[in-house]
This record gives structure tokens, C-alpha cells and sequence, in this order.
């Protein structure tokens, strides 16, 4: 299998309405596929959906043999005083994937996380501290595919630039497929190779030179979106 | 029994599930009321209720989606509904509140053994209980079975439960499986420091509980649980962790 997913005829249906219909596409090994489209557009379902958390209606979902996932949620609820430090959950993590002590520390450092941080209750950190927790947490134990629900989510600018070469560079080097859901489209242009649109007319899926066109962006979101596309040589 | 009950109650409050503890318990009765009708071991008679109890609300949870707490407080209802049709007198009170007989050999083996498996299960399982507390998802991409973890919870707790069913009866022992785990939860800033503190909390109270109730010559669930409400008023004092 060179794909390291193949969907094919995906129904997802809650309740009484079909969230995704009929969706198919695939993603060559160390690739990167954006997930594009309007609020209650069927993102983060599929996400969930791709990961087992929810069960398929109709179709198939193939992942390639041997596939470790390292997922972000999109918004996680945790109490203020829930008794678990950051260390407590990245110690779970490398004693659920045999890690060792210099995956913790070399996760922490990709995040720009300091041990300090670590100490405290989950609950009680910032935004943007906690995502960097979890973004640490799905990179250990050597994921091959990265799922992110909206990563730079309650990041900083610079933190958000990190991360999005952080990505790269996991792609490149290590060879990780990553399906990242955004809502900033000058990431998807920069970052991906494909891009999924999930709208409510229709969906598009290829490169994003190809499928986006401002037709399809306007089709999406059934409104005109005004998106000016940065030139990448500036940057 | 207190290890195993602050151990097992310290995950069963971070995962929401105090108030299905308490009712949990209740599940116990009718079972209690069969034995006794059928002149068996009370305490077999609970535990066998109390575990399927645990699958049936595993099953209907799965099936419905419905959470947990509405699951076991119907159950729980139910249970005392048949249980005190079942039960009378007593029979009844000593199931409600705990005997103040001795344990039989075999009852005092088979308690040791239980606990010592729940107390392996909590501790043997604990990253992957932390990991699908904060996030199921998560812990399902983590390569943890989230449903069978749910399934041995469940059974860990009832087991837990049927512990304490015959010492502190059915109405305090889930509060002997949560007090200790809110004390602990007040003070704690780390897994580690809410395991220990809960066991040590669940430990003391019923040691000097059990010793209370030996002087007064009383049964010994009310002084745990007292005890151990004291030991949570306590805790109020001190400011919880920021």
C-alpha cells in the first residue's frame, strides 16, 4: 500500500442527518492533507471518524499497516483542579509507547515547553502552554500519521511559525504523514500538499493551487471569501 | 479494602463518577436479599449483584450513550426498590449499615485476594486511566483499549464496593471509596500525590475508625465514615491548589 489512508464511499451520519456523505480521497506516505471548511462543515467528525472514535455509516477506511497515530483534539475540558501534572500525562504516554527519557525530552524541546511548566496542574496552565502539553504528547512514541484539530489553536504568533515548520519538518525527515484541520488558509497553501474541502455544497479535494480557486472557496463557505495569497519567496 | 478503596476512588472522582460510587453501592441489595432468602453468603450475594450491576450499566452506557450517572441512578433505584421488598428488619439494617460480626476465613482470603487484584488493576492500569480521563480520543490514538478499560474499571470498582459490602454496609461504603479521594483531590497537585494521599486517608479512617468503634462497642462503618468526613472537613482549610 503506498497510500497511508484510503477512504472510500465515507457516510458519517449523527443523529438523523449525514455529517460527511459519500466522501473518498487518499494520501501518499509523508504527505500532508488540510481539512478546509466552514464551521459544522464535518472537520473534526472525520478527524474523529479517520482515528475509530466514530463509527462509519457506510464505506470504508483503510490505513496502511503498522500506522501509530499521534492525534490533537480540537478543545479539551479539563477541570482546574484535576490532580494531573503535564508530567504525569507525557509519563503516561512514554509508558504506553515504550518512549524514553530523551523522547520526553527531545518532544519538550520541539514545543518549546519548559520542564517548569511541567510541574503544574493541566487545568491551571495557559491556552497555548496546554496545546504545546498535548502537541509534545502526540509526538511521542514516533507517530507515523499526525492528526491536528486546529494545532495553533491559543498559540502565539511566533509559536504558531514554530509549529508549522515543526510539521515539515517531521514530514520530511521522519517521514510522518500529517492531516491538519485549519482555518487559516495561508497555512494551507504553505503547508499542505493537498487539501480536503468539506462544505456545504461540495467538497474539493487536490493540491491547493488546483482546488482552490476562489470559486470553491466561495462555494464552501456559500459566502465570497477574500483571501490575498501571500508569495511564498517573502518569507 | 482501604487501599484498595482509596486507589479505585481517587480515578473514580477525577472521572466524575462520585455520585455513582454512593449509588453503587445500593446496586448491592437485592442481591443481599436473594442470599438471604436462600440462606447463601450475604456478601457472595452482593458481589454477584454489584458485578452484574457493572456490565449492565457498561452495556446500556455503550448502547445509549447515556451517561454514566443517570445509568447506575436509575439502577440504583431500582436495586433499593427490590432490595428492601427483599430484605426486612434485621437483615436489612445490617446490609444498609454494616455488621459488626467477625469475618470467616474463607470470606477474609477471598476479601485479601480482591483487593490485592483491584489494587494491582489501579496501579498497573494508571496511565492509561490518566490519558482517557483527559481525553478518550486520545487514549484510543494512544493504543489503549478505551471500552475494555472502561469494562475493568467498572468491575474494579464494583469489586471494591462488594469489599466494604459486609464491614460498612451498603449505604457507607461509597463513601469510604470517595471521601478520602476528595480529601486527597484538595491537596494534591500530581497523580502520585492524590494516589497516596487518598490511600492514606482511606487507611487512618478506617484503622481508627475500626478502633473508635471497638471502644464504644458499636459497629465500625459510622465511625469510618465519620472519620473520614472529619479528616475532609479538614481539608477545607487549606486553600486548594491554584
Amino acid at each position: 500500500m503506498d497510500n497511508v489512508l484510503e477512504v472510500e464511499g465515507l457516510t458519517v451520519r449523527l443523529g438523523t442527518s449525514d455529517v460527511i456523505r459519500d466522501l473518498s480521497f487518499s494520501m501518499p506516505r509523508a504527505s500532508s492533507l488540510a481539512v478546509l471548511g466552514p464551521n459544522g462543515a464535518g472537520k473534526t467528525v472525520l478527524l474523529r471518524t479517520l482515528i475509530g472514535a466514530l463509527p462509519p455509516s457506510s464505506g470504508t477506511i483503510r490505513w496502511a499497516p503498522g500506522t501509530r497515530f499521534g492525534y490533537l483534539p480540537q478543545k479539551l475540558d479539563i477541570e482546574r483542579n484535576l490532580p494531573i501534572s503535564g508530567w504525569d500525562l507525557l509519563l503516561a504516554k512514554a509508558a504506553l509507547t515504550s518512549a524514553v527519557d530523551s523522547d520526553v525530552s527531545r518532544a519538550l524541546s520541539d514545543v518549546s515547553l519548559p520542564e517548569d511548566v511541567l510541574a503544574q496542574p493541566v487545568g491551571t496552565l495557559a491556552g497555548g502552554q496546554f496545546q504545546r502539553l498535548l502537541i509534545a504528547f502526540a509526538l511521542l512514541g514516533h507517530p507515523t500519521v499526525l492528526l491536528l484539530d486546529e494545532p495553533a489553536a491559543g498559540i502565539d504568533a511566533p509559536g504558531q511559525t514554530q509549529l508549522a515548520e515543526l510539521v515539515r519538518r517531521l514530514q520530511t525527515a521522519a517521514g510522518v504523514s500529517v492531516v491538519l484541520v485549519s482555518h487559516d488558509l495561508s497555512v494551507v497553501y504553505r503547508y499542505a500538499d493537498r487539501v480536503l474541502c468539506l462544505g456545504r455544497t461540495q467538497a474539493c479535494f487536490g493540491p491547493p493551487d488546483v482546488a482552490l480557486t476562489p470559486e470553491t472557496l466561495d462555494a464552501i463557505y456559500g459566502t465570497p471569501v477574500a483571501f490575498h495569497r501571500h508569495d511564498e519567496s517573502l518569507h | 479494602m482501604a487501599v484498595a478503596a482509596g486507589l479505585v476512588g481517587s480515578f473514580a472522582l477525577m472521572r466524575r463518577m462520585s455520585l455513582a460510587a454512593d449509588a453503587m453501592s445500593h446496586v448491592a441489595l437485592p442481591g443481599i436479599g436473594i442470599a438471604l432468602i436462600l440462606h447463601v453468603s450475604p456478601l457472595a450475594g452482593g458481589l454477584t449483584m454489584l458485578l452484574i450491576g457493572a456490565l449492565l450499566i457498561f452495556l446500556i452506557e455503550r448502547r445509549t450513550r447515556i451517561a454514566t450517572e443517570t445509568v447506575v441512578g436509575v439502577l440504583f433505584s431500582v436495586a433499593l426498590a427490590v432490595g428492601s421488598l427483599l430484605a426486612s428488619g434485621e437483615d436489612l439494617i445490617e446490609a444498609l449499615l454494616g455488621g459488626a460480626g467477625s469475618l470467616s476465613a474463607a470470606e477474609a482470603g477471598a476479601g485479601i485476594a480482591a483487593a490485592a487484584a483491584v489494587i494491582a488493576f489501579v496501579l498497573r492500569a494508571r496511565h492509561s486511566l490518566i490519558v482517557s480521563l483527559v481525553s478518550p480520543e486520545i487514549a484510543l490514538t494512544s493504543g489503549i483499549r478505551v471500552a475494555r478499560l472502561d469494562l475493568y474499571f467498572l468491575l474494579a470498582f464494583a469489586l471494591t464496593v462488594g469489599l466494604g459490602l459486609r464491614y460498612l454496609g451498603v449505604l457507607l461504603m461509597g463513601s469510604l471509596i470517595i471521601i478520602p479521594a476528595a480529601v486527597a483531590r484538595r491537596l494534591a497537585r500530581n497523580l502520585n500525590g492524590m494516589l497516596a494521599g487518598s490511600v492514606a486517608v482511606a487507611v487512618l479512617s478506617t484503622g481508627a475508625g475500626t478502633y473508635a468503634a471497638t471502644l464504644a462497642g458499636r459497629q465500625s462503618g459510622p465511625f469510618i465514615v465519620m472519620i473520614a468526613g472529619g479528616l475532609f472537613v479538614l481539608s477545607l482549610l487549606r486553600r486548594a491548589p491554584d
